[in-house]
């Protein structure tokens, strides 16, 4: 495949990278990448992913644009309110680049068709807002073998790590299972500062990028927090041994994925 | 003694264990945290048995659910 004088001028600043380069950059063009949820991470994930021509981007919600998204949802406008995220989403990413495909599943993610959506992709995203979502995108990718990008913002705070099978934790390593609903509060019931999803986004899209192109450190084995009051990021080493996790394992005791009950207050899902 | 939480150095007391250390640092959400001391986890049953010894590294690791 070769580059078109368009495509030469469009990715200039990523082909002079060394790390890039026209082999980076095919990379990026053949790579597909699933981003499950459309909202405050999802956003600048999918435009920055977008922008850098990865090939083929998937999305994944079940919601429509709603008002009270607008003020961190950067990849949907005023005029989109009412229409399903994924067509928005998708609207803005091929208004930024012809290059790319996107694929969209209006639908929520559940036990019965994650494994079918997420099996052609290189790399998945969790962008979603709730604890049932987490879980079951952890098990997936564990289950399915495909690295993947986990994140959580709240408040003023985000934090995220990464999975690659066989080098390093999983988000079940750390978190045993979820909490009882309603137990740890969600972005609709604490808030959010709407750049905290552009931060954490664009580092969870940074990491796609990487490991695309395999260069440099990924986030596995270590979780990333950030406290924007402080002003402060931290690198957390987590621990190295994940033998006795219920599902990465030597002796993994789940081995079904789990549909765990929403949370009421977030009955919007994803 | 000193220990280390979330990479601040402090003085605590001697003797100290997980969960003390849970409600002097006003931990949020304290049965939900997952604990690790020198980058092994605590299991969540063990808070109240695991003793702090001087040198230690101790994190709190927080659920963050929202992403929307």
């Amino acid at each position: 495949m070769a580059f078109t004088n368009e495509q030469i001028e469009r990715y200039s600043r990523h082909i002079i990278l060394k790390e890039v380069g026209a082999k980076g950059q095919k990379k990026l063009l053949n790579a597909k990448v699933m981003i499950i949820g459309a909202g405050g991470l999802g956003a600048p994930v999918a435009m920055y992913l977008a922008a850098a021509g990865v090939g083929t981007i998937g999305i994944a919600d079940a919601d429509e644009v709603d008002l009270s998204n607008l003020q961190r949802q950067i990849i949907h406008q005023t005029k989109d309110v009412g229409i399903p995220k994924v067509e928005s989403a998708r609207e803005t990413m091929e208004a930024m680049n012809p290059d790319v495909k996107v694929v969209t599943y209006h639908e929520f993610i559940t036990s019965e068709n994650i494994l079918d959506i997420i099996k052609d992709y290189d790399f998945v995203i969790d962008a979603t807002d709730n604890f049932p979502a987490k879980f079951l995108i952890n098990d997936a990718c564990v289950m399915a073998k495909k690295p993947f990008s986990h994140a959580g913002i709240i408040r003023f705070q985000g934090q995220l790590m990464t999975y690659v099978p066989g080098e390093g934790p999983c988000y079940r390593c750390v978190f045993k299972e979820p909490p009882p609903k309603d137990a740890v509060p969600t972005c609709k019931q604490a808030g959010v500062i709407g750049a905290m999803g552009g931060v954490i986004g664009s580092l969870q899209a940074m990491e796609a990028i990487k490991y695309i192109l395999g260069v440099g450190d990924l986030l596995t084995g270590y979780l990333l927090t950030y406290d924007a009051l402080k002003m402060q990021f931290r690198k957390v080493k987590l621990p190295s041994d994940t033998h006795s996790c219920a599902v990465c394992g030597d002796h993994p005791t789940i081995t079904e994925l789990i549909d765990y009950e929403q949370a009421e207050c977030d009955g919007t899902g994803l | 003694m000193i220990i280390t939480v979330a990479g601040v150095k402090k003085e605590v007391s001697d003797g100290l264990t997980v969960s003390q250390l849970i409600i002097d640092e006003n931990v949020e959400t304290p049965q939900y945290v997952t604990v690790t001391v020198n980058d092994d986890f605590v299991k969540s049953g063990q808070f109240e048995e695991t003793v702090l010894k001087d040198g230690d590294s101790v994190e709190f690791l927080y659920f963050m659910g929202g992403g929307q």
